[in-house]
């Protein structure tokens, strides 16, 4: 493991780098950014972002992808709403409600991947289209707005914001499935070599499940944290913030074809996006703007990972005489 | 050829196969009389086969024979017609995947089927985590149980490096320890020399023979006759799903294997002497590229086979890939018919006459799911263009026909199919049609017949023989001592980026030519 853990530092190594040089840049450019207020409330923008990449982190190890979770968070979480205004509940009710809810859509998405033998990408650009589509269709677009108050009321933990709490719970346990539970090591096989996981015996429906499962039950969990946030529900709040989570975890150093991604690097990813994003608007530079120079941050992390790979790969066979 | 001289045998192949058990030792398992259909197709037509406990066997024959079918039976995926298999002294009409791994049979596929992006203990021990998915990962558990295996097999692997960044020897090694891990009484390996070095393969040998220590069988597929001959005890050899008998390997040489593999009978002779001295189609001088090779002078006629041989790693396929000019050089001089040329791209390289065909046909020569007639006019395309930029069919399916059909005789129907459809040796002379067909003056082929059954390897070297007579240059690279000593006219011995020595076949045998590489 240890070499895993040196891969891992490398990459994680340079983005706290970059991170630590934005953070710097920033704080000496413009004093708002280095505030107190300003710094936790980024924590807590950026907490729904990061429960939903969480699950997706899971989906692109075991070396498939979701493009459908925004979609659930935004199902589940008019759901969820809709069932604690009429009838009551507490925050243990909601989450279980948010959790089931988000995870069965999420199985459904593996059971089309598995049955249709379709290639996960088209799968679940269809199924966010079906989802969303029916929430609009259903709902008619309509927000709601008279969520309970326990549910919108403010809530700190030793004077941690509840989202950013619920995030780093999220993450931990994330974490810790992937590194020391088998299932975990099971999901890194089957994204490094999904043939060799089927002749080893793993249970390739089961594991799908279990990762489509997972970033479903996140998705709708982060879809309540953000109700909880905003204190309301609009349906398509969370549309579009897709491609942004999958940005944060690709920048996290997760590969698309699978077999590698950590949690450490993913909350690398979002913090660099999130100082990125906060800066700048603070510079008051325009929002079109901060699009164009995060899709540059990401391409170069891109063509960064290809290169060292690359030299990689050649000093191997260098080794191999 | 270094095996010692045999008694006269019968020319016909099938003769005198050796009873089973002949040395005492009791049968791991006999599969007897199994056929196998699938639809109306026989692939397996009363075929028995009797592994030995402990002993080191070959099953051999070329692609298609049925060997991947009756090592299928064995692991339980596939259920046969008829026959039986009799383990442990109960007879079974057919194995479960689950009841051959408990009776301890267990398969290496020719791509090993390890997790690169796993360390190596979790390689070895990845069957733990499959038994119990929501129990903790035992670290040290994995650990103890890889340092076993390895402690069996006296061979020290980096537990922690990642599968990924180690050499495809030290991979295999990997999966032979995964496959111990898992109590394996008969161990099946296809294909695993495929892609390694000699050195390599020695190692390799001798782990196998650790395995015989332990009482464990080794059952290996492949297409290597020498290599039968070094490793193995006992040859089944099947062809067309028949059986065409069980032998003992010190009975037999590799001229014999190789005609009961075909059932044809080859000769294999030296070239004779290349004398003429016209102008040299490619002429190198002090071509070096750093940390590749260094300071290479190189001479190839028209009509001239150059057999260039040398480690994996010597700089041989580097120095290829700078002829056809892919791998730029830093000094030296290129001549093509005595005129200096620079080839600074592959493009450059095809306009001047050069072409190659690359070691690895799969990858990097061929697009598998297309046809055999787009795979072969897609280097030639600019000068089938006709009126308004588009490509005149006409000439576009002469060319097919002619190289295809006329020269290279591909076994195919239509040349509408795709390429992976084909046997190896036929997606070779694919590969070869393609390269013709831009009508090179010189031809680089990398490894030609990696990968490719005797009787396909004859086969192409009908066609190396036919294209130097009609005056191509040929640079012939490979590791097979026996094939470059019996294709080229002149061999050169690189090692460690510099040609150490030249050699006339008429005065090497295959053991000086092994040492001078080997240096």
């Amino acid at each position: 493991m240890r070499k895993q853990v040196r891969l891992v530092f490398r990459h994680d190594g340079q983005l706290a780098l970059i991170i630590a040089a934005m953070a710097i840049i920033f704080s000496i450019v413009s004093p708002a950014f280095r505030s107190t207020g300003n710094l936790v409330s980024l924590l807590e923008n950026y907490s729904v972002m990061a429960i939903m990449a969480a699950g997706l982190l899971v989906v692109l190890i075991s070396g498939g992808i979701d493009i459908s979770f925004a979609a659930i968070a935004a199902v589940t979480q008019y759901v969820v709403a809709l069932i604690l205004i009429n009838a009551g509940g507490n925050w243990l009710v909601a989450f279980a409600l948010a959790a089931a809810f988000g995870g069965l859509l999420g199985v459904v998405n593996a059971l089309l991947i598995y049955y249709l033998r379709a290639l996960s990408v088209i799968v679940t650009i269809s199924t966010m289209t079906c989802y969303f589509a029916l929430l609009m269709f259903v709902t008619e677009g309509k927000s709601l707005f008279n969520l309970p108050d326990w549910f919108t009321d403010d809530l700190t933990f030793w004077s941690i914001p509840f989202p950013v709490l619920v995030a780093a719970i999220v993450l931990i346990i994330t974490a810790f499935i992937l590194s020391r539970l088998s299932i975990g090591r099971q999901v890194y096989g089957l994204g490094g070599n999904p043939e060799a996981a089927k002749r080893m015996g793993s249970n390739v429906l089961g594991l799908q499940c279990f990762v489509y499962g997972y970033s479903g039950l996140m998705a709708g969990i982060a879809g309540l944290v953000q109700a909880h946030r905003v204190e309301e529900v609009v349906p398509n709040a969370l549309i579009g913030r897709e491609l942004d989570v999958l940005a944060a975890v690709v920048l996290g150093g997760a590969s698309l074809t699978g077999g590698i991604g950590s949690v450490s690097g993913t909350i690398l990813g979002i913090v660099l996006l999130a100082i990125l994003q906060n800066g700048l608007t603070l510079l008051g530079v325009s929002s079109y703007a901060f699009g164009f120079v995060t899709g540059v941050v990401i391409l170069l992390s891109v063509s960064a990972t290809a290169y060292t790979a690359k030299r990689q790969a050649r000093s191997s066979a260098r080794h191999a005489v | 050829m270094t095996e010692a001289t045999n008694s006269p045998r019968g020319q016909e192949a099938g003769s005198s196969p050796v009873p089973s058990a002949s040395n005492g030792a009791a049968p791991f398992v006999e599969m007897r009389g199994i056929s196998k259909r699938f639809g109306g197709v026989r692939a397996l037509t009363d075929v028995n086969f009797t592994i030995l406990a402990g002993e080191i066997h070959c099953l051999a024959g070329e692609n298609g024979c049925g060997k991947s079918t009756l090592i299928k039976i064995l692991s339980g995926v596939h259920v046969p017609n008829e026959g039986e298999i009799i383990l442990e002294g109960k007879s079974y009409s057919h194995l479960s995947p689950a009841a051959s791994q408990r009776f301890g049979v267990q398969i290496i596929y020719q791509d090993l089927s390890l997790f690169p992006n796993l360390s190596v203990a979790e390689n070895i021990a990845f069957r733990h985590q499959v038994e119990t998915p929501f129990r903790l990962t035992r670290q040290q558990a994995m650990r103890k149980q890889a340092e076993a295996v390895m402690e069996r097999l006296k061979i020290s692997l980096p537990l922690d490096e990642l599968v990924g960044s180690l050499p495809i020897a030290t991979r295999q090694l990997v999966a032979i320890c995964r496959a111990l891990s898992a109590q394996a009484r008969l161990v099946v390996m296809d294909e695993p020399t495929a892609s390694l070095t000699h050195q390599e393969v020695d190692a390799l040998l001798a782990t196998i023979h650790g395995l015989k220590s332990h009482g464990i069988a080794t059952v290996f597929v492949s297409h290597r006759l020498d290599e039968v001959m070094t490793i193995a005890e006992r040859v089944t050899v099947l062809r067309d799903g028949s059986n065409v008998g069980t032998y003992r390997v010190r009975d037999i040489d590799r001229r014999r294997l190789g005609e009961l593999i075909t059932g044809q009978v080859f000769e294999s002779s030296l070239k004779a002497p290349f004398l003429t001295e016209a102008t040299p189609a490619l002429e190198v001088r002090g071509l070096t590229r750093q940390g590749q090779y260094a300071g290479v002078d190189l001479v190839v006629r028209p009509g001239e086979v150059l057999g260039i041989t040398g480690r994996l790693g010597s700089g041989r396929t580097e120095l290829a890939l700078s002829l056809f000019g892919m791998n730029p050089p830093d000094a030296g001089e290129i001549r093509v018919n005595d005129k200096v040329v620079r080839l600074r791209n592959n493009r450059e390289a095809i306009r001047h006459g050069i072409a190659y065909v690359s070691e690895d046909r799969l990858s990097l020569g061929l697009v598998m799911p297309q046809s055999i007639a787009d795979n072969t006019v897609v280097s030639v395309l600019d000068r089938l263009t006709g009126a308004l930029g588009l490509i005149d069919a006409v000439r576009r399916n002469q060319t097919i026909d002619h190289w295809i059909f006329q020269e290279l005789r591909v076994k195919t129907s239509t040349a509408d199919r795709p390429v992976q459809q084909l046997s190896g040796g036929n997606q070779q002379r694919v590969v070869l049609a393609k390269w013709l067909a831009t009508e090179p003056r010189v031809l680089i082929l990398d490894s030609p017949t990696v990968g490719v059954d005797i009787g396909a390897k004859a086969g192409i070297y009908q066609v190396i023989d036919a294209l130097a007579a009609r005056g191509l240059a040929i640079i012939l690279i490979s590791d097979e001592v026996e094939e470059v000593l019996h294709e080229s006219h002149r061999i050169l011995v690189m090692l460690s980026g510099r040609i150490a020595a030249t050699y006339d076949p008429h005065r090497v045998n295959e053991q000086e030519l092994l040492e001078a590489i080997h240096a």
